[in-house]
């Protein structure tokens, strides 16, 4: 419990960057939208945890329990799942995670609990999907988008 | 508010997994859909067998080991030569297909050929689009009353949480980052692999473009990078960075 709460204190700063490109006609990146052009403080809203966002959920086909496809990584499988209600993600779980040799053990514990706690934080917002490095997830991105896909089969 | 419905197709493609959803309230119904969510994979299959360095037989093998006459040079690999060889000059070299290992264009024919499969869904009337493909997205938001799909960001520096939700209607989201499994990107200037950053995310109108710079952001790193991206490629734009601590 001391660990989920201290995961719980260090929060993950949600930043939404409010952006909409015009429909691209444009296919080359001298598009110009007119944003400003970034500098030391590149253009970006903080804001609250998004549970204040009043944007609409639409679409409540998703809802239910998703276990991802197991994502294989370099100490084994990564599998989550996922709880879906009205749109949203209220619960997610690394139901499977690698666990043979002492790396492992170490990343287990470090990471999953925080990988629960901070999943739930950051879903307080409805996601549609997950980018990521292809080699940085071990596998947690892909499963995590696996789940998704589920929700939504 | 009418309830768009969503639904989901995914593949095993290009060494990754590549998710399709689509919203809209005639999913259920419209003949099309089908037809152009299998036309999308069959385009990212054929890009997979013509530019995977892992197959032998793939055209960029071939290109590889000097045996592709120009005659036979497939148009898409046409294309993506010339894209490469322009993707170099817009980078200043930080993103260079053609490494001392040989010609490898996976860097950028990831987003391209996501973007040129999601081309198929431009027949479809009424309905969004986004189309994961490893983790870099392609997007449409066709319903002007429909909200932006939302994107998370994976944080690369525990793996579990989140940096960042970008909503996204139009364009792409790219993220290049340091590699757990070894390291994947070189700087091509001085042949090290990037220490400052662990991973970089671009956004803007095309996902080709965000990828290539996502790409290129990571490999340059520095202080500046943000502005460097701006700069070089207008419209695009640093929407996150984690740093090495």
């Amino acid at each position: 419990m001391r660990r989920i709460a201290i995961a719980a204190a260090a929060t993950v700063s949600v930043v939404v960057l409010l952006f909409s490109y015009r429909t691209s006609t444009d296919q080359t990146p001298v598009a110009a939208t007119g944003r400003p052009a970034g500098g030391a403080q590149p253009s970006r809203t903080t804001s609250p945890p998004p549970a204040a966002n009043p944007s609409a959920t639409t679409g409540t086909t998703g809802d239910g329990t998703f276990t991802g496809d197991a994502a294989d990584t370099r100490y084994g499988p990564v599998q989550v799942r996922i709880t879906v209600a009205g749109g949203r993600i209220t619960a997610a779980d690394a139901i499977d995670y690698p666990q043979e040799s002492g790396r492992d053990v170490r990343i287990n514990t470090e990471a999953v609990p925080e990988l629960n706690q901070e999943t739930l934080q950051a879903q307080s917002a409805q996601i549609d999907t997950v980018s990521g490095a292809t080699y940085t997830s071990e596998g947690y991105q892909q499963s995590l988008q696996s789940a998704i896909d589920q929700a939504h089969r | 508010m009418t309830t768009a419905s969503r639904r989901s197709w995914t593949r095993a493609v290009m060494g990754t997994q590549a998710s399709l959803h689509l919203r809209g309230r005639r999913i259920d119904s419209d003949p099309a859909v089908e037809p152009a969510v299998a036309a999308v994979f069959g385009g990212l299959r054929c890009a997979d067998e013509l530019f995977s360095t892992y197959r032998p037989d793939s055209q960029v093998s071939a290109l590889r080991r000097g045996r592709l006459p120009r005659a036979r040079r497939h148009p898409w690999l046409v294309e993506v030569l010339a894209l490469c060889e322009e993707a170099r000059d817009r980078t200043e070299g930080y993103f260079d297909a053609w490494l001392p290992g040989g010609f490898d264009p996976s860097g950028l024919v990831k987003g391209w050929a996501a973007e040129k499969a999601a081309e198929h869904l431009a027949g479809l009337c009424g309905f969004d689009h986004y189309l994961n493909v490893g983790g870099d997205i392609t997007a449409r938001v066709g319903v002007t009353t429909a909200p932006p799909w939302r994107v998370a960001v994976e944080d690369p520096t525990d793996k579990t949480a989140f940096l960042a939700i970008l909503e996204l209607r139009t364009g792409g989201v790219a993220t290049s980052g340091t590699a757990a499994r070894g390291h994947h990107i070189v700087d091509p200037h001085t042949g090290a692999h990037p220490g400052d950053l662990l991973a970089v995310t671009v956004t803007g109108p095309t996902l080709l473009w965000a990828d290539v710079f996502a790409t290129a952001a990571f490999a340059r790193g520095g202080d500046d990078v943000e502005t460097w991206v701006a700069t070089r490629a207008p419209g695009y734009e640093v929407a996150t960075l984690a740093r090495a601590p």
